[in-house]
């Protein structure tokens, strides 16, 4: 008696999940979807910006999937995804698509305030994150050993940053690996020997408040959020969203709004600068 | 009297059979919750275990997932160094402090001691490693730098199983019972005499469930480790090189992986759980063997 009884039970159960998940699935379909994949570093904005889209047009579904640029590109060619997610200008070879950019991403490498280092070249920075250099006294500092802070594998900053100094992650020799960028501020703001870089908003808002660092300039360009916007900053990119032929319909507005004043609040939480559009 | 004692008995059989079935959807609930997480975790990390042999998790070269290579070793060395440290650290300064609470202090001394201890419990391990950040990676940087490393993350895992530790030796040592001790002492023997040779054994297997407890606990540890262990993924030298648990592993890089990494991830969860299980079944079987 005691095994059928248990039996039931354990059907009762599954029967319970089963409903509760199909009745999930139901309430997944909606009258009009919008299909966005690619760069992983666009679909947490895009996600945000989606959230707030669906919440001002509730018969709207929006599905936000990663897997890279390139996946991004492909999707919006054959036609899979509305909407492709590219984390960089268009080749010459991709003009048969449509970009529009939706928020800049730059990076800037950060001190300690009290380094005596106010400047360093590019082959500085790859000769430090190499470990060619491991004392401050080598490039005018002071008799320290440098801390090398590197971002965790897979973060957008940390391509970014690999892509500008042309080096692969295995060739980098880190003393201390952090995920975000706050944990990286914090990380440096409390060790007056370490190096690290963080997305330019982060560190320009944390200094401002007195946080002890100090943003680098890079190529004689100053780390601003106003050289990023201009595009004189070396270290970075633009962030956009393609289509295959001109935007229409839904995906049109969705684009537009992605641009519009109604989501800089977004762009600027995800420490990403925003565009002006005219 | 059969009538009477029928109608006596029939409600109690209800709520019996009542509480019957309920306990049962209980136990049957959190058993899939358990083989579901194993479930999920197997099935996310299939895409790798079916196209690599596992064998390349010891032998890869390095930790660089997008270039295809994924040596765990260093992760799973550096996750017992931290709760090995953690627990060599913990597990004299728990049984001391709860030995000081039920038969050396003071009742007034021994109340606010514990209230002390419970707080500890309860600080969260998020503001465990904040505070590590802050204060104790920079006090080491000033000994030896970088300051992230072994020796912050087992200090910071010290602090935080320090109170299961001792609340669990507690509570084991106030449920011996108390004509134990009054026939120790009856016999003449000394306050050491009583607690080694009588409290001790009898409060053994709750001393011994309380270290498990901080095992686990420091082996799942995430956050704090994360904020202050360094995390680079390595075989440390000594104590003050940054290490990366298998914990950490996986929040640090789970919200930009894809694909292959994606499942790595997954597959470090696997093996973090399979060591847990590891470590706790021989904990147990040590606990019983040494009291037969």
């Amino acid at each position: 008696m005691s095994m059928s009884n248990n039996k039931k039970i354990l059907l009762i159960c599954i029967m319970f999940i089963v409903f509760v998940f199909g009745g999930l699935a139901c309430a997944y379909a909606a009258s009009e979807r919008l299909v966005l994949t690619g760069s992983s570093t666009v679909a947490p904005l895009v996600g945000e910006i989606a959230r707030r889209f669906e919440t001002m047009n509730p018969a709207v579904r929006i599905d936000v999937q990663t897997g890279g640029t390139s996946r991004g590109i492909n999707d919006t060619r054959n036609g899979t995804a509305d909407i492709g997610m590219v984390s960089r200008a268009l080749k010459p070879d991709e003009t048969d698509l449509h970009a529009f950019t939706i928020a800049l991403d730059g990076i800037s490498i950060i001190l300690h305030a009290n380094n005596r280092v106010t400047t360093l070249n590019k082959q500085q920075i790859v000769d430090i994150y190499t470990g060619k250099i491991t004392n401050w006294k080598s490039v005018d500092g002071a008799d320290a050993r440098i801390t090398v802070v590197n971002k965790a594998e897979g973060r957008s900053t940390l391509e970014l940053f690999l892509h500008y100094l042309v080096l692969k992650n295995s060739q980098i020799k880190p003393h201390a690996i952090i995920g975000d960028n706050p944990q990286g501020i914090k990380t440096v703001a409390g060790n007056p020997n370490a190096i690290g870089y963080v997305s330019i908003g982060a560190a320009e808002y944390e200094a401002e408040r007195g946080v002890p660092i100090k943003l680098l300039p890079l190529d004689g360009v100053d780390a601003a959020i106003a050289n990023v916007r201009n595009g004189t900053f070396p270290l970075s990119r633009p962030l956009n969203l393609i289509t295959s032929c001109e935007p229409q319909g839904l995906a049109r507005r969705f684009i537009e709004f992605a641009r519009s004043l109604q989501t800089h609040d977004l762009v600027e939480a995800l420490y990403f600068v925003p565009v002006e559009v005219n | 009297m059969i009538w009477s004692k029928r109608y006596i008995l029939f409600p109690l059989k209800l709520t019996d059979s009542l509480l019957q079935g309920i306990l049962r959807v209980g136990a049957v609930i959190s058993a899939l919750a358990m083989l579901l997480i194993s479930l999920f975790l197997i099935v996310e990390s299939w895409p790798i275990l079916g196209q690599i042999s596992p064998v390349r998790f010891f032998t890869d070269a390095s930790w660089h997932p997008l270039e295809g290579a994924y040596h765990l070793m260093p992760m799973l060395a550096g996750t017992l160094y931290a709760s090995a440290g953690a627990l060599l650290l913990a597990i004299p300064l728990g049984i001391a402090s709860a030995l000081f609470i039920v038969y050396y202090a003071s009742p007034r001394l021994a109340k606010w001691y514990k209230r002390l201890v419970e707080l500890l419990a309860g600080i969260p391990s998020v503001v465990f490693g904040f505070w590590g950040l802050t204060t104790l990676v920079p006090l080491i940087n000033q000994l030896h730098p970088p300051g992230a490393s072994l020796l912050a993350a087992i200090l910071i895992l010290t602090l935080m199983i320090l109170p299961t530790i001792t609340l669990t030796a507690y509570s084991a040592l106030m449920a011996v019972p108390v004509e134990f001790l009054l026939n120790a002492t009856a016999l003449g023997l000394s306050r050491w005499g009583m607690i080694h040779g009588v409290a001790f054994p009898a409060a053994r297997t709750g001393i011994i469930a309380g270290i498990i407890l901080a095992m686990a606990r420091a082996i799942g540890e995430t956050m704090a480790v994360l904020m202050v262990a360094g995390n680079v993924v390595q075989y440390p030298d000594g104590l003050f090189d940054p290490i990366r648990t298998l914990a950490s592993n996986i929040v640090l890089e789970m919200g930009y992986a894809m694909g292959d990494h994606r499942a790595m991830l997954f597959v470090s969860g696997l093996l973090l759980m399979l060591m847990l299980m590891m470590l706790s079944g021989m904990a147990g079987w040590l606990g019983r063997n040494r009291c037969a």
